[in-house]
């Protein structure tokens, strides 16, 4: 092998070595863009959701203007057509108010009982089984609550309720079993999963010194729950009920099936036991026999509000559970 | 003073020796009684679940059979026919939904946990918005899928329902992803560059290929997830009781005739909804049932995912 030889060989390699770095450099600059790509895609899509329904609801607003907000009246019939969404902004709030009633506490003490109550095991098998939970379909839960639930409903907790304390107003209604009250509670069954899932991470996360704290300054287990666990947890339990709410208020499918779909005024709850309507479950019902464009566009202004009321909850909730999760590195460290 | 503070001390003791003792019993009532009423919420959250399998199978178990699986439905009321349809659907639909979704959902968290050095602003607002398309309803996300597919093609049809749904994985999968290409050890990813690899190639054969099982831990998390959502597929693809014809036509899918046949007056079409219901819930929680199984052996997390 001569020297002239081995230049040679060094000068090719040289230059294929560039070759493949300048191939690289393209490769590199190929995939970051698709990287970056997909990442603007979904920054994309929320975008496209708000533009869609934003133009989409023009109409409605600029027949009714705040009218569409605070109305109660719905009529779709041509020539007079006349659309107020207020009953169904109180539906909505009302039984979500209901299925969070219910849900949180169930899902912080299901949450705490399976984080300090129970061998661990035992626990991952429990909040397991809950989790299930989340993973059923909705409109299995309305077919449940449909054709099984809502009579028990009916027979077991409304009938006594409107006999013994039917003289108040919030008991009046005789109980059917298809209306706000029920839609409500099977709203929280679905929800406490979701809840009980992100408070089990909260006060997991809580240091295990504060706990061993109260212990050792004589605290039953309940009293270790309450003075070590539930003052440093509140606001990440907040936030994981706020991410409930925000499921609960988008829930459709069930809560078309089970709340009664009451139209207009009649749709605003008088008594626990009234058929009612949320923003979801009218857009579900009316959507595919819109009669004219004013009515597709009163029930897309419908899904606008119900994508500003949720996205705001939710943006709390995320807020919320950041700051937890900010507060608690700094704990452990 | 001295005797003074002493006795003080004393009194403080006997103070807590006292209450202690006094209170005893009724501390641990209290405690035995918290610990009972916890584990009734426990109960109480279960008997849904229980009740729910229960009657599926029950009510639907009766209305399997071989028209049941693969004839479209017949006369409304009359009984006859089947769901096939509907299951054509949903697969399709899932299927399409999966095919936008996925590489979107994975590429997302790559940048997340890859690229994301270079630009944290864009990753923090990528990450908000990532979880704000997480929280809106998808019925919302389906008016939206109305308006831009739907109305610009004139029809409702598969494909406005697959972008519907793709739009519902995407955050998932991505969170998901992101969380498992963390769990890749920066030891290998430095072995890689030291080899002299492009970051492309670290990112695509040692990354990404590492942790192909987490990944599909997302993917198909997020497939049981949509495969039980209607709101949505009420607006894009409508419906039918036809076999898929063509791209641009109305297909069904399970949830949908669920929903359909649940709304009926008739005992028959109640029927066949609880034989769907028994067909959906069993896609849904084998897929999320092996998930957890496996995803307990790695050690993946679904935090607020679920």
């Amino acid at each position: 092998m001569s020297l002239k030889d081995s230049k040679n060989t060094h000068a090719e390699l040289v230059k294929k070595l560039d070759l493949q770095s300048r191939k690289s450099i393209f490769g590199d600059n190929f995939f970051k863009a698709l990287v970056i790509g997909a990442s603007l895609y979904t920054l994309l899509m929320v975008a496209l959701v708000f533009f869609a329904l934003a133009e989409g609801s023009i109409p409605i607003f600029l027949k009714e203007g705040i009218n569409f907000v605070i109305g109660t009246d719905w009529n779709a019939v041509d020539g007079r057509e006349s659309f107020g969404a207020l009953p169904y902004i109180i539906g909505t709030l009302v039984s979500s108010v209901i299925a969070m009633a219910i849900a949180v506490p169930i899902s912080v003490g299901i949450a705490i009982f399976i984080t300090e109550m129970i061998p661990k095991k035992l626990g991952t098998v429990l909040s397991f089984v809950v989790e299930l939970l989340a993973a059923v379909p909705s409109i299995i839960y309305g077919l449940w609550a449909l054709f099984v639930f809502r009579f028990w409903i009916r027979d077991f907790i409304e009938e006594p309720l409107h006999n013994t304390l039917g003289d108040f107003s919030l008991f009046a209604r005789a109980p059917f079993g298809l209306d706000v009250f029920t839609a409500g509670i099977v709203l929280a069954i679905m929800i406490i999963p979701i809840i009980s899932a992100v408070s089990r991470e909260v006060i997991k996360a809580i240091p295990h010194s504060q706990k061993e704290a109260a212990y050792a300054l004589g605290a039953t287990r309940w009293e270790m729950v309450r003075t070590a666990i539930l003052p440093s947890a509140k606001t990440g339990l907040m936030g994981a009920s706020f991410l409930g709410l925000g499921r609960a208020i988008g829930e459709t499918m069930l809560v078309t099936l089970i709340i009664g779909n009451a139209i207009g005024l009649a749709a605003i709850p008088t008594s626990l036991f009234s058929q009612s309507q949320t923003l979801s479950s009218i857009i579900a019902n009316e959507f595919n026999e819109a009669s004219n464009d004013l009515h597709l566009s009163a029930l897309i202004g419908l899904g606008l509000v119900l994508f500003v009321i949720t996205i705001f909850i939710n943006v709390v909730a995320i807020y919320i559970i950041s700051k937890v999760s900010k507060s608690y590195s700094n704990l452990r460290e | 003073m001295i005797k003074d503070t002493k006795n003080k001390d004393k009194d403080y003791k006997s103070i807590i020796q006292e209450h202690i003792t006094k209170n005893a019993p009724k501390r641990k009532a209290f405690n035995n009684f918290m610990t009972i009423l916890l584990f009734v919420f426990v109960i109480v959250a279960i008997i849904p679940l229980c009740s729910i399998l229960v009657e599926v199978f029950k009510n639907g178990f009766g209305a399997l059979s071989f028209d049941f699986l693969f004839k479209p439905p017949g006369s409304i009321g009359s009984g006859d026919g089947g769901i096939g349809p509907a299951i054509q659907g949903t697969l399709m639909v899932v299927g399409f939904a999966t095919l936008i979704g996925a590489p979107v959902g994975v590429l997302a968290g790559v940048f997340l946990s890859e690229y994301s050095g270079s630009s944290r602003l864009f990753a923090y607002f990528l990450r908000l918005f990532n979880d704000v398309l997480t929280g809106i309803p998808s019925i919302v996300i389906g008016i939206a899928g109305y308006i831009t597919i739907v109305l610009t093609l004139g029809s409702f049809s598969i494909l406005a329902g697959a972008f519907v749904l793709s739009i519902i994985m995407i955050p998932i999968i991505a969170r998901v992803s992101e969380e498992t290409l963390k769990l890749v050890p920066n030891t290998l990813r430095e072995a890689a560059y030291g080899l002299g690899l492009p970051k492309w190639k670290v990112v695509w054969h040692i990354v990404i290929m590492g942790s192909k099982s987490g990944i599909t831990t997302g993917i198909v998390l997020a497939i049981s997830r949509i495969a039980g959502e209607t709101a949505p597929l009420i607006m894009t693809i409508l419906g039918t009781s036809l076999f898929f014809s063509a791209f641009n036509s109305p297909v069904d899918a399970l949830p949908l005739r669920i929903w359909r046949l649940a709304s009926q007056p008739y005992p028959s079409a109640h029927e066949q909804g609880w034989g769907a219901a028994l067909l959906l819930i069993l896609l849904v929680l084998s897929l999320s049932i092996a998930l957890r199984m496996f995803a307990q052996k790695r050690s993946i997390t679904f935090k607020s995912v679920t």
